[in-house]
């Protein structure tokens, strides 16, 4: 498939994803679906040249025909049980294929007025918060994959935590994707409003156990209202030959806190663009990711911290674990705008090179226009320290696992941060399979 | 901040530029525009051979299905290409032997400038190519080096005298299809030096040009070349000071360096083009391309400069480390003030094993300016246990101004160590109210905490230019401190 191709076939097969929207096609929602087309439209497919895609060639995906109606599957409660964290109180959100699964999901009692539950329940209702908040952080008009997203945008989650509520548990959200010969496109679009003095926790889940090929792509959209603390996590573990392109916007008011991380080792390749945004003065930001891959897996991370306005911190610290052939992206870009006075920013991408063959490219940047700033920036690639390794060598450690225990090390930075204990154990136990061996 | 204070600023910051002044000096120059016949005829007022004519005139052929690059971070109205004159050199063109045979006027020039020739002769031991426009007019020490085999003359001197090597080396480091202004410069360039040194042959002395924009609306295209044969030592200064001037001028120089075997390459750089009055009217662009590339084993070519003049400065001078061992360093001061813009830095490309690079940047921006740091660290596939170190600090002074890092690290090999490390802050307050304390006025505060900053980099210049490069930057900064 050609670029001109991969655009028209989403163009021509707009008419067959409407008619499957059935009795859901109401007015005021569907006049956004067939503005972000005519935006998809108007947008060139990302090449090379352009400097956000310097590193990252987006060909390998695009060559695939996706099937815009991704196929009806059934899942086995054993294979969400893989993916689900021992001994965690928990609110379940499940989909299947990019499509809600209420008989599947598990809703513990939530405080009064908060909502948990689809995006299509909230575009069949009219419902008033998704009309104001819906591709306002998220815009369509520069972004091709955002506006694709927007126009076929179906189902999803959608969180609303009215003023001053606290969601004690954890809402975890998973996006099982199962998938055999056919190849389709999966495109949920998520919403999460915390309003004023609000708290809750949301895991963004994508998973496969299967290795088949397709698309998610996805976009998320977070309100931090003024006081509120919203902690993210996004976890990525999609089929290894499956495509992953994400994009997240974050809109922080005053004196909000914001916290993520974004672990990901799944998918042959994975775009992420993260972008938070302070709107008000005290915002506390903290973006953390690690990425681990291997064989011909390719990574890439762009992300945006927007200072703009006075007195707001932010943290970002990036981790990278490269095996074999896998190629790794990180672009990581701090603005700190003219009025943003008596800002924090610190930023940070370490990278661990395990192969000759494994390729990292980092780019992290600042852009500053205020002067009574305080902003740093870090980056090194490497391999693992050879002394740390012969010193624990020469404690009768062997090879691999001085090895393991070192690459346990660096990515305890990231891992520690995350409070949730299980989520934690899960996350370990990741890097023992992968590393343990 | 007290009135007083805020009126001494204001004072000094008003300063004009110290060093605008135009020398009247008959000119030969040929009409505006650009065309193949244009190129011919820079070629034949030089008495090129065919050659040298042939390659300018692929250049100019390939420089017309060139865009000019839109991704620098800075921003300057559309230049006419067609709306310069590509040469202009004093009128009358004898041969010297003395300095007292040189242009009164242009010698006059230098001791405004403060830098007489007889002074630099005298001030150890340092040979002046001076260059005036775009002709050589004056050149001292020459016997004594050719005496030590060393070949410094100008480039049109040496595309006559010594073909075969210019032939060799020019366009290897930069290729005239390199880009849109290195491509231009090799269609039109005017003069330049060319220094060759031979085989084991330390150069006993600091090589120096004094580049000088002089004719309004010419735009310079200066070419140097440097070549260290095995074992050589060189070290080259260049520096330039250019009268005030309304239009912009258009100053595109391509700087190529070759190390071989166990040969090092120092360059050093004091720019204080005229940037432009307080508006942001006027001054020069200039876009320059700098690369040297270490051939052969323990080579080393080490970049340092200090930049404070030029409307907009577009220069990432760069080393190829070929061979194995080499080593690649790049030291940087960048300074901007009212409308300034910059967006400087280095490419380090690893391709020999056990390379090492350095990368020290130190960017100041005041007034309204914008400052950026862009710099590529590729590590190539092949090359084993590469390492770099980079730092690139920025200071804010004042807050209209901008200070931005742009990195690029491309790392294909497991076995380097890449490090890259940067600051962005303003001049602590307590540092400056600790040396208040004591009895030293805001304004000196702000140069000593400056020249404490940048020590690092000035450390690495020769003596002379050390001291020169002081005192421009407390000029450049006068007056923007608050």
């Amino acid at each position: 498939m050609s670029n001109t191709d991969f655009k028209q076939w989403f163009i021509e097969n707009f008419q067959t994803f409407e008619k499957s929207l059935n009795g859901e096609k109401t007015e005021a929602f569907h006049r956004i679906r067939k503005d972000a087309l005519s935006k998809f439209s108007s947008l060139n497919i990302p090449t090379l040249k352009d400097e956000e895609w310097k590193y990252t060639n987006i060909s390998p995906v695009i060559k695939h025909t996706f099937n815009i109606i991704p196929p009806e599957a059934d899942a086995v409660p054993e294979i969400i049980g893989k993916f689900l964290f021992d001994n965690l109180e928990h609110h379940l959100l499940v989909f299947i294929n990019g499509e809600f699964r209420k008989d599947l999901s598990r809703l513990s009692e939530l405080p009064n007025g908060v909502e948990v539950g689809s995006l299509s329940t909230a575009i069949k209702n009219n419902h008033p918060v998704l009309l104001k908040h819906f591709g306002k952080y998220a815009e369509d008009s520069n972004n091709l994959f955002t506006a694709l997203n927007s126009a076929y945008t179906k189902d999803g989650a959608f969180i609303l935590v009215p003023k001053g509520k606290i969601v004690e548990d954890p809402i975890h959200i998973i996006f099982l994707n199962i998938a055999g010969e056919e190849k389709f496109i999966t495109q949920p679009r998520n919403l999460f409003i915390a309003e004023d003095n609000s708290q809750v926790t949301v895991i963004e889940h994508y998973a496969s156990d299967s290795d088949g090929i397709y698309l998610s792509n996805t976009v998320t959209e977070i309100f931090v209202g003024e006081n509120a603390i919203v902690d993210h996590i996004k976890l990525q573990e999609e089929s290894l030959k499956s495509f992953h392109i994400g994009r997240m916007e974050v809109d922080q008011e005053r004196n909000s806190n914001f916290s993520s991380h974004l672990i990901s080792t799944g998918a042959e390749f994975s775009r992420n663009e993260f972008t938070t945004r302070f709107n008000g003065e005290g915002g506390e930001s903290m973006l953390n990711g690690l990425f681990m891959i291997s064989e011909n897996q390719f990574f890439d991370a762009h992300t945006m911290i927007d200072h703009a306005m006075p007195r707001c911190n932010s943290h970002e610290h990036y981790k990278g674990i490269l095996q074999d052939k896998a190629r790794g992206v990180f672009n990581g870009k701090v603005m700190v705008r003219p009025d943003a006075q008596k800002t924090n920013a610190f930023q940070e991408n370490n990278s661990i090179l395990l192969s000759d063959d494994a390729v990292m490219n980092s780019k992290p940047q600042l852009e500053i226009f205020a002067d009574d700033v305080k902003c740093s920036h870090g980056a090194t690639v490497g391999k693992l320290d050879e002394e740390a390794k012969f010193y624990l060598k020469s404690r009768g450690i062997g090879e691999e696992a001085a090895t393991a225990m070192l690459i346990h090390a660096f990515a305890s930075d990231v891992i520690k941060t995350i409070k949730i204990e299980p989520l934690r154990e899960y996350l370990e136990e990741i890097i023992t399979k992968r590393f343990n061996q | 901040m007290s009135t007083t204070e805020t009126q001494k600023i204001e004072e000094l910051a008003n300063k004009e530029y110290k060093y605008g002044f135009v020398t009247e000096v008959e000119e030969d120059r040929l009409p505006k525009g650009l065309n193949e016949d244009i190129v011919r005829q820079i070629s034949a007022k030089k008495e090129e051979p065919e050659w040298m004519t042939e390659w300018r005139l692929k250049a100019f052929r390939h420089w017309l299905t060139m865009e000019e690059p839109k991704w620098p971070n800075v921003k300057y109205p559309p230049i006419d290409y067609q709306d310069i004159s590509y040469y202009s050199a004093p009128k009358k063109k004898p041969k010297y032997n003395s300095l007292d045979e040189v242009d009164p006027a242009i010698r006059e020039t230098y001791n405004k400038l403060g830098i007489p020739l007889e002074e630099q002769m005298m001030l150890a031991g340092v040979a002046v190519d001076a260059v005036f426009d775009s002709v050589s007019v004056a050149t001292t020490f020459k016997d004594k080096l050719k005496e030590l085999g060393i070949i410094f003359c100008s480039m049109s001197e040496a595309i006559k005298e010594h073909p075969d090597l210019v032939k060799k080396y020019l366009g290897s480091v930069v290729p005239y299809t390199d880009n849109f202004y290195a491509t231009l410069n090799s269609a039109v360039f005017s003069d330049g030096s060319f220094v060759y040194v031979p085989k084991g042959v330390r150069c006993p002395m600091e090589l120096s040009t004094y580049f000088r924009i002089n004719a309004s609306e010419t735009g310079q295209f200066e070419r140097t070349l440097i070549v260290a044969d095995e074992g050589a030592y060189v070290s080259y200064l260049e520096g330039c000071t250019a009268p005030m001037r309304d239009e912009n001028q258009l100053h595109a120089a391509v700087v190529e360096l070759v190390a071989l075997d166990n040969a090092t390459i120092k360059y050093s750089t004091v720019q204080n083009w005229y940037p432009g009055d307080k508006e942001g009217k006027g001054g020069i662009y200039n876009f320059v391309t700098k690369r040297g590339a270490c051939r052969g084993v323990n080579s080393k070519i080490s970049w340092t400069q200090v930049e404070t003049g030029s409307a907009i400065t577009w220069k990432y001078p760069s080393c190829i480390l070929q061979g194995d061992n080499s080593i690649g360093e790049f030291y940087s001061v960048a300074v901007t003030n009212n409308y300034q813009q910059a967006d400087t830095g280095t490419k380090m490309i690893h391709i020999g094993k056990n390379t090492k690079s350095t990368i020290v940047s130190k960017g100041i921006s005041a007034g309204r300016s914008n400052n950026s740091y862009r710099g590529l660290v590729k590590i190539t596939k092949k090359a084993e246990n590469a390492r770099n170190f980079s730092q690139c600090d920025s200071l804010l002074i004042g807050d209209k101004c901008g200070a931005h890092t742009f990195p690029y690290l491309e790392i294909n090999n497991s076995t380097a160590q890449v490090e890259h490390e940067a600051t962005t802050s303003k001049i602590g307050e307590d540092q400056i109210f600790y040396l208040n304390q004591r009895g030293i006025s805001t304004e000196d505060a702000v140069n000593l905490i400056v020249n404490g900053y940048v020590k690092e980099v000035l450390a690495e210049l020769p003596m002379e230019f050390a001291v020169e490069a002081q005192k421009l930057l407390s000029i450049s900064l006068e007056g923007s401190v608050g």
